[in-house]
């Protein structure tokens, strides 16, 4: 029982995980239908910011928590206006070509991201400091959860949370969700959309931040390629949630993580992959729009 | 009259090339020792056969300044093979043609593999600097063939010999990347620890590397009971496992290889890399022969040596040893020379045994101690 506690705690962080990243990019699909490959990118990006800024910081003597929000400020500001200007440079131009523009469009950023940040900084993986205070009254269960997994675990259930609530009862939020049903006709009603679009990949972008900083923090190390496993994984999971729906892409993680952490802990990690992309076949089988995801009505 | 004397001279020129043509040559001094020297030259790894042919040129210069062997002059036949096995084999019969004494070489196991049976059967001494595959030598089929390098599963060996009869471990975990080298040394593990009967395999798994967790491995490896693990595999997984285990109170013996004997393992790992072992490659930074040859070949061409110069050095050394110590270029004694005199080398003072590889060339264990590795004497 204790080692089904285990692997389903696992599970659940390594879901949360997952999940944590594909709420971005599930947003971005969900208002232009583009599979933003470079949000990946952001992820390892937001995480090397933070690197950087907690190094600088340490180094000045600042230590603990200060650390560890300066450094989340800095890396979700610069995270997020990275992601508002690769949605300038690469999508925007492409907004009216056929669909397939953007998508390699996106490749390519991606690309050129991972290897910018290749030249500029190493191809070495570098330690990243554990920036989270001790958590003692998690202490006695530290065999099935530890401090960081305990904060991605949260961290994830309060982003899904609070997105859910701007996109229901913000003004910007109803904007979003007109322009995600009818771009032209939300224009015709006076939505700014090309501003709604730039927040829609601000939000995502911050969230590939936070999930890089946390994540990289329960990894210990960083190289220029962590975003890419990370984002196909992320990807698959918004996909098996189906993919444009908030709660779908959460559920997606969860249902992948857990898929592989028992795939590993009662038969073998061979195959954990094997088993991951088995039960997203089989899901997308018997529904193709993903578990929660609607199928979309053709607009004739 | 001027007739006649172009037709004198004609003649003289004819006659005298004629007397040249079938007087013998003066005769040399001694007849040439051949060296041939085979292995990637050009193509995709290029850079792994280069260095050899640079290595046996220094060695083949020096020895010629002090006389040669035998007081014969040794003569270098170099021949690319690509690393690929269908070439090596023309390669092998253009050498054989060449009647070389003895061939340094190939690189790449392959076409080694390719090329000894050729060898085999002209009875010739191979010695290969880079040919790892355990079966070369192990398989018995070549007793013509050596090698100045350590074979794939000697890190096996040395790490399930270690756990086993140093740290007494009862129940291993090992564990792979699923890459060809980490997963073939799992395999040699595993294979080494059911053999021995001391200690039982109680996990044989290959994790996916790159991932964000492994803590469904980590806790599997937990319920296994297991007392020790033998990861096959290189640092970033190797990190990541390490951490997590130690993590969650779990300190089990942790044993890798030379992908994990690098400092950014200690880096990233941070404290919890403390008490980690892994096998390397002997340390040769001290060795003065190793120095000077480095020293030599910066001199001679410029630039720092590439991949298994010295073990190049060490074959064509050793090669040239047992020539002199045998006294004759014959294939038996020249086999019986390399497994009985020992020759000061930059990786050691070796000798060959009976399987064809060196004694004294290899791995030693290390363990992270305060943040270095360091070696660990059995």
């Amino acid at each position: 029982m204790d080692y089904f506690l285990e692997l389903l705690i696992g599970g659940l962080t390594r879901g949360s995980i997952y999940a944590l990243i594909a709420l971005g990019y599930t947003m971005v699909y969900g208002i232009i239908e583009l599979i933003n490959f470079a949000h990946g990118e952001i992820y390892m990006l937001g995480a090397f910011t933070a690197l950087i800024v907690a190094s600088v910081l340490t180094l000045h003597g600042m230590t603990g928590l200060s650390v560890l929000i300066l450094a989340s400020v800095v890396a979700v500001l610069y995270a997020a206006a990275y992601g508002f200007t690769v949605e300038k440079i690469a999508y925007k131009p492409l907004r009216q070509a056929p669909r397939l523009s953007p998508l390699i469009s996106a490749i390519g950023m991606s690309i050129f991201l991972q290897n910018y940040v290749l030249l500029a900084q190493t191809s070495d993986f570098l330690p990243f400091p554990n920036l989270l205070p001790a958590l003692p009254f998690l202490d006695p269960y530290s065999r099935f959860i530890g401090p960081t997994e305990f904060v991605i675990v949260l961290t994830t259930a309060l982003a899904t949370v609070a997105l859910s609530c701007f996109i229901k009862f913000t003004r910007l939020g109803r904007a979003m969700r007109a322009t995600a049903q009818d771009r032209g006709m939300a224009m015709l009603l006076g939505v700014n959309v090309n501003a709604v679009i730039s927040t829609t990949f601000i939000v995502g972008s911050a969230l590939a931040a936070i999930g890089g900083i946390l994540i990289a923090t329960h990894v210990g190390r960083i190289n220029f390629a962590i975003g890419f496993i990370a984002g196909i994984k992320a990807f698959t999971a918004a996909v098996l949630g189906g993919i444009g729906s908030i709660p779908g892409a959460v559920l997606g993680g969860l249902v992948l993580g857990w898929t592989e952490s028992f795939a590993t802990g009662y038969l073998s990690s061979d195959y954990e992959d094997v088993f991951a992309f088995c039960l997203l076949v089989l899901i997308l089988i018997l529904r193709p729009a993903g578990i929660l995801g609607r199928s979309t009505v053709q607009k004739v | 009259m001027e007739h006649g004397t172009v037709r004198t001279a004609r003649v003289v020129v004819i006659l005298a090339a004629l007397f040249t043509a079938l007087c013998p040559a003066p005769l040399p001094a001694a007849e040439p020792i051949k060296l041939g020297i085979a292995g990637a030259h050009s193509g995709d790894l290029a850079s792994y056969g280069l260095p050899t042919v640079k290595a046996v040129e220094m060695v083949v210069k020096e020895t010629s300044s002090k006389g040669g062997v035998l007081g014969r002059p040794v003569e270098m036949f170099v021949e690319d093979d690509v690393c690929k096995p269908e070439v090596a084999t023309n390669t092998a019969t253009k050498l054989v043609s060449q009647k070389v004494h003895a061939v340094i070489g190939h690189i790449c196991s392959g076409a080694t593999k390719a090329a000894l049976g050729i060898y085999k059967d002209a009875r010739l001494v191979v010695i290969s600097p880079s040919a790892t595959n355990p079966e070369l030598t192990q398989s018995g089929q070549y007793p013509n063939f050596y090698r100045t390098i350590a074979s794939d599963d000697a890190q096996a060996r040395l790490e399930v010999d270690f756990a086993i009869a140093t740290l007494k471990l009862k129940k291993i975990a090992v564990l792979h990347d699923k890459g060809d080298y980490g997963k073939g040394l799992a395999e040699y593990a595993k294979k080494f620890i059911e053999q021995s009967q001391r200690a039982s395999v109680v996990l044989f798994e290959g994790v996916t590397p790159g991932a964000v967790d492994y803590s469904a491995v980590v806790q599997k490896i937990r319920r296994a009971g297991a007392d020790g693990v033998i990861y096959g595999g290189y640092h970033p997984e190797a990190a990541s496992i390490v951490s997590q285990m130690r993590k969650k109170g779990m300190k089990t013996v942790f044993i890798s290889d030379d992908g994990v004997k690098v400092d950014t393992f200690i880096k990233v790992a941070q404290k919890y890399a403390e008490g980690v072992y892994a096998t390397g490659p002997k340390d040769t930074t001290k060795n003065p022969l190793a120095i000077s040859a480095i020293e030599g070949h910066r001199k001679a061409y410029g630039a720092d040596p590439g991949a298994f110069f010295l073990n190049g050095i060490t074959a064509a050394q050793a090669i040239l040893n047992a020539f002199q110590k045998a006294g004759s270029t014959n294939y038996d004694t020249l086999g019986r020379a390399l497994q009985t005199e020992f020759v000061e080398t930059p990786l050691g003072r070796i000798r060959f045994d009976r399987r064809g590889d060196a004694i004294g060339v290899g791995f030693s264990l290390y363990q992270v101690r305060n943040g270095a590795y360091v070696e660990v004497s059995r």
